[in-house]
């Protein structure tokens, strides 16, 4: 009896001094902190996952408290609706900005452009970027080892063995940024998000002429300037023999698509247009725009 | 006998394929295609346009700063074109394709084949001349040699080395060189130790070549060459690499990079390099030819070129009979070569030799876990913890790579040639190496800024 | 045949040196242990053997599948685990405390850690340990052992039991070597575990795996070089000079020392990575030991020293790091 009672009673006395110690160090130190910062932090995502060019999304919130000017900070992950809320609960205003995803810009598929060597080194399209261009005769197309799919902390991206091609969710994709860092070839581009996912991008990025891209590859881009030519909105331009679609500029209207001789421009959750364009030509970036709107 | 101080492998050499292959003069290619970057720097600019006619050894690429080498024309015939063409990797370079027509060489070449060994020129006239004749490290590191040569302001050379080593396995070229141009290469040695102002070089060779060794003292006995002594070396692999040779002859170790070897009172050459001097200061030769060794277990026949660059690749493995199946084509040696995707890639002053690596030995071995035995640690010629280098690099933890030396690194391969687990382990280290030596060079730009 | 060109970063050509051919040296260095001890003490020591290899063999591959993992055993290193652990026992142990000892080596000693090469501590001294602590009866029960040896207790327990003197205080100066004979010990006529008896059969192993270059010199020189050392100033301060002969002599023949010193504390992902830390780690080892064995309660400290240095093995590394080639010191 008497030893137990000893010990309940001297743990307990040591226990209360502690605390009691452990109370006053904690009120010595106590760092003053604006409390804005947890609220805040609080309304960002929490996937710490460095796409607003901070070291996670604390140091993001401690940014968007502390500067008066927040135009510059953006957090692609939780979209413009939160960054809204956030500046409306710091009484500050908030960059509009359209929502992004991310797109890989490459249609060279096992299919199209066959493989003409076998890769044997640590599968890594880093590696593989240290001494030559690939397994593929085209210097600028999808290696096809996904680190990209390392990279993406939202599981958006996905490696189709068929393809041998990177494809990306643009649902659960948050446009981050972090699979554009770290593509060796400069694939990935965050463009501007449409409703129900659409999009049309040219999947290519060879900057060789004509002939050298046929040679490598059946759905690259020869520069041929047709689709620049067809688009009403002056959104496509030629640089390097490679056309460029604007994402800003276009208004998904479809009509470079049909245009393209090697069928590098994709089009994306939306019909082609028919062969011999007819009626809807007129609706459908008339139907865009007011989805849009909204 | 001499080595180098920490770690090394010894690979099976393999010489015996090719050594005993004399030097053969390679067919004129009937077109030949030209990079212009065929050197560490800044690309050459073209100084020729389509349908000129270009002379043997005349230039068509001139230096566009001071670490950049000319480029001269191999062949004499008509530039038919300059465009982009791949490369051994497939990479699109700028080069001059040449369409040829006879041999004619510029008037300027002394091409009589005796030897001459009076060179009674400054330093500066050496190294200009050396400067103008294009001439790069032969040994593989392409880095220009006039820039080698030029010793910075307070620094001094105390010793010439001349990298005799030829520690890549297979490789037989500048054996051969030895051999067969021994006082070529001597006499470049005296032009090397002239131009830096040094009474003393040191050839290094592996004792792996005795008739090499054997060789050299008795031209040097014969020809009474002054200052030049032979050092035979103990056969460890990577002792071809600048630091290791130098830490093997002279016992000083080249501090980490930044450093240069002149920082210990070093200037390294190649043999290969050493004649291509002799030839350019003595006889106005310009580089526009190698040695080349073509090798490989399963080859129909191996060979030692003198061939002029631009030749296409395809036309050495044509001729030494590449066998079917498996293989991997080597820009180099089996250590440290590049692999060859495109065979119309031309032959370029760093190629020292063509490997074909066939059948089982083409493929690499099925990676597993690592098991932390520390080979990897224990062969590293520069002292590093390549299994760590490896992991801090694939998990991109720069930082901390960069505290652990990774710039360090020479890319010898020891590590990965060690592992019993066969892991990639240079491969990633290389991507480290880059990334923070361009993080490194970022910084050092805004530190400058400042 | 198709002609497949083939691309890859350098080198391109490969040592040939394999995991499984080093753990399958280890496996031909441990067998003339195993084969004096079966002469010994009989039979048994094969079936205990074998028990904790098809043991070890068998929950390597179960749990691997239970994670989700491709399976390791064509590895050899379970085998390893197994061989060693079975030599770790006393040849007289009941088969089911084999098989729990070694679902705790491969299972929490090595599996959990992420298998081969990820695991702090040596699995199959994991195994030992548990089984030391939980099962101390049977763990050091040694009776069925060799007939012609000191009966019951191993000659460390026999040595440290004339140590204590009435009051039950530690008492150094009387320990007593008589009655042993150094040829017996030498050739494996003593009692304790299985494997560790036969100490001209595991320095012949360790000397076929110096000459492979699976480990090298640096662990079991100083390993037992400390022990050695330790042991000569023991007999020289606290023995009077009486023993400096034998005291040394008998601290590296009994016990689990060569067994420890050769195979076990040599465990690649447990040990240093650099020769220096090796040293560092062995003089430990070495330290421990006879700290443990003086003056400890358990007669033999092999063991728990290298679980000690184990634990201190990612220090070692971090503090001992390899010289870098151009840096004076």
């Amino acid at each position: 009896m008497n030893p137990l009672v000893l010990t309940v009673l001297t743990l307990s006395l040591l226990g209360a001094l502690l605390a009691v110690i452990l109370y006053f160090v904690a009120q010595k130190f106590k760092v003053e902190e604006d409390p804005r910062i947890d609220e805040v932090e609080k309304m960002l995502p929490g996937a710490n996952c460095g796409g607003c060019g901070f070291a996670g999304c604390r140091a993001m919130s401690e940014a968007l408290v502390k500067n008066d000017d927040i135009d510059s900070l953006y957090c692609p992950v939780a979209g413009a609706d939160v960054m809204k809320s956030i500046a409306g609960y710091l009484g500050k205003s908030a960059a509009e900005k359209a929502p992004m995803v991310a797109t890989m810009l490459c249609g060279g598929t096992c299919q199209k452009r066959p493989k003409v060597n076998h890769y044997d080194g640590a599968l890594s399209c880093a590696v593989v970027n240290t001494f030559y261009v690939g397994e593929t005769g085209c210097a600028f197309g999808c290696i096809g080892y996904g680190d990209c799919v390392q990279a993406c902390k939202f599981g958006a991206m996905t490696l189709n063995a068929e393809t041998g091609l990177v494809e990306i969710d643009p649902d659960k994709c948050t446009a981050c940024g972090a699979c554009v860092k770290t593509c060796p070839k400069g694939l990935i581009e965050l463009r501007k998000k449409w409703p129900k996912n659409r999009a049309i991008y040219v999947a290519c990025r060879s900057k060789y002429r004509g002939s050298v891209v046929m040679k490598a590859c059946k759905a690259g881009c020869i520069g041929c300037g047709k689709c620049a030519k067809a688009c009403p909105f002056e959104a496509i331009t030629i640089d390097n023999y490679l056309a460029y679609i604007d994402p800003n500029k276009c208004k998904l209207c479809r009509k470079c698509v049909n245009e393209c001789p090697t069928g590098a421009i994709n089009i994306k959750n939306m019909e082609r247009l028919p062969k011999e364009p007819a009626a809807p030509k007129a609706e459908a970036p008339a139907a865009v725009k007011s989805e849009t709107a909204k | 006998m001499r080595t180098f101080p920490i770690g090394g492998i010894h690979p099976h050499d393999n010489k015996e394929w090719s050594k005993d292959k004399a030097i053969e003069i390679m067919e004129l290619p009937d077109e030949v295609k030209i990079p212009m970057i065929q050197h560490i720097g800044a690309p050459s600019t073209p100084v020729v346009k389509r349908g000129d006619k270009v002379l043997t050894g005349q230039v068509i690429g001139q230096s566009t700063g001071f670490v950049s080498a000319n480029i001269h024309s191999p062949i004499s015939g008509t530039v038919t074109n300059i465009d982009m063409f791949p490369n051994g990797q497939g990479q699109r370079r700028m080069m001059v394709v040449i369409k040829r027509e006879g041999d004619e060489w510029l008037e300027t070449i002394d091409r009589t084949p005796d030897h001459k060994r009076e060179c009674t020129l400054e330093p500066k006239e050496i190294i200009a001349k050396i400067k103008d004749a294009g001439i790069v490290g032969l040994g593989g590191a392409q880095f220009p040699t006039h820039f080698k040569l030029t010793i910075p302001e307070g620094q001094r050379a105390e010793v010439v080395v001349i990298n005799g080593v030829e520690c890549e396995p297979y490789l037989t070229s500048d054996y051969r060189t030895m051999l067969e141009r021994a006082e070529m290469v001597l006499t470049g040695t005296e032009i090397v130790m002239r131009a830096v102002g040094v009474e003393r070089a040191v050839i290094g060779v592996e004792n792996n070549k005795p008739d090499a060794i054997k060789h050299l003292r008795e031209v040097i006995a014969r020809d009474g060459y002054r200052g030049i002594e032979i050092m035979p070396l103990k056969m460890r692999y990577p002792q071809g690499g600048e630091k290791q040779l130098i830490a093997a002859v002279t016992g000083r170790q080249v501090p980490p990079p930044p450093a240069l070897p002149i920082s210990v009172g070093a200037v390294v050459c190649n043999v290969s390099t050493c004649v291509a001097i002799y030839e350019a200061v003595q006889k106005n030769k310009p580089l526009i030819e190698r040695v080349v060794t073509v090798t490989g277990k399963h080859l129909n026949s191996t060979h030692n070129y003198l061939a002029r660059f631009g030749t296409p690749a395809s036309r050495f493995f044509e001729l030494a009979g590449v066998p079917e199946g498996d293989v991997k084509l080597l820009n180099g040696g089996p250590m440290m070569g590049r692999s060859v995707v495109d065979l119309t890639a031309p032959l370029i002053k760093g190629c020292s030799g063509l490997t074909v690596i066939s059948g089982e030995e083409a493929a690499r071995g099925k990676e597993s876990a690592c098991i932390k035995c520390g080979k990897c640690v224990s062969v590293c010629p520069m002292g590093l913890e390549p299994y760590l280098l490896s992991k801090l690099a694939k998990m991109q933890k720069w930082d901390m790579a960069e505290e652990h030396n990774t710039v360090d690194c020479i890319e010898c391969g020891c590590c990965s040639y060690t592992c019993p687990s066969y892991l990639p382990l240079l491969d990633y280290i290389r991507i480290g190496k880059q990334t923070v030596s361009t993080i490194v060079r970022a910084r050092a730009a805004a530190n400058n800024k400042k | 045949m198709a002609t497949r060109l083939f691309a890859a970063p350098s080198p391109h050509i490969h040592g040939g040196e394999k995991t499984r051919r080093i753990m399958f040296d280890v496996i031909l260095a441990l067998i003339p242990a195993l084969a004096v001890s079966t002469y010994v003490m009989g039979w048994r020591v094969l079936l205990v053997t074998g028990v904790a290899v098809a043991g070890c063999v068998l929950f390597e591959y179960l749990f691997g599948l239970m994670l989700g993992r491709r399976t390791t055993i064509g590895d050899l290193s379970a085998i390893v685990t197994g061989m060693l652990l079975a030599f770790n026992l006393p040849v007289g142990i009941p088969w089911w405390i084999v098989l729990i000892g070694a679902v705790v080596a491969i299972g929490v000693g090595k599996m959990t850690f992420g298998g081969l090469g990820c695991n702090p501590f040596n699995p199959a001294l994991t195994g030992r340990i548990f089984l030391l602590i939980a099962y101390p009866v049977q763990m050091t029960n040694w009776t069925t052992n060799v007939p012609d040896a000191i009966s019951g207790s191993t000659l460390l327990a026999v040595v440290k039991g004339k140590t204590y003197d009435a009051a039950g205080n530690i008492v150094l100066g009387k320990m007593n070597l008589e009655g042993i004979d150094f040829m017996d010990m030498f050739g494996g006529y003593m009692n304790g575990s299985m494997g560790e008896i036969a100490s001209l059969a595991l320095i012949l192993g360790g000397l076929y795996l110096l000459w492979r270059k699976v480990i090298s010199w640096h662990i079991p020189v100083a390993v037992l070089g400390t022990m050695a050392v330790f042991a000569l100033c023991v007999a020289l301060t606290i023995g009077g000079g009486a023993l400096c002969y034998e005291l040394p002599l008998f601290h590296i023949l009994a016990g689990g020392a060569l067994l420890g010193a050769i195979f076990m504390a040599t465990d690649y992902s447990t040990s240093p990575m650099t020769h220096k830390g090796m040293l560092i780690y062995g003089v430990g080892i070495g330290l421990l030991t006879m700290i443990i064995r003086l003056w400890g309660a358990y007669p033999e400290g092999m063991s728990f020293a290298i679980f000690i240095m184990n634990a201190a093995t990612p220090l070692i590394n971090k503090y001992f790091r390899p010289k870098r080639f151009g840096v004076k010191k």
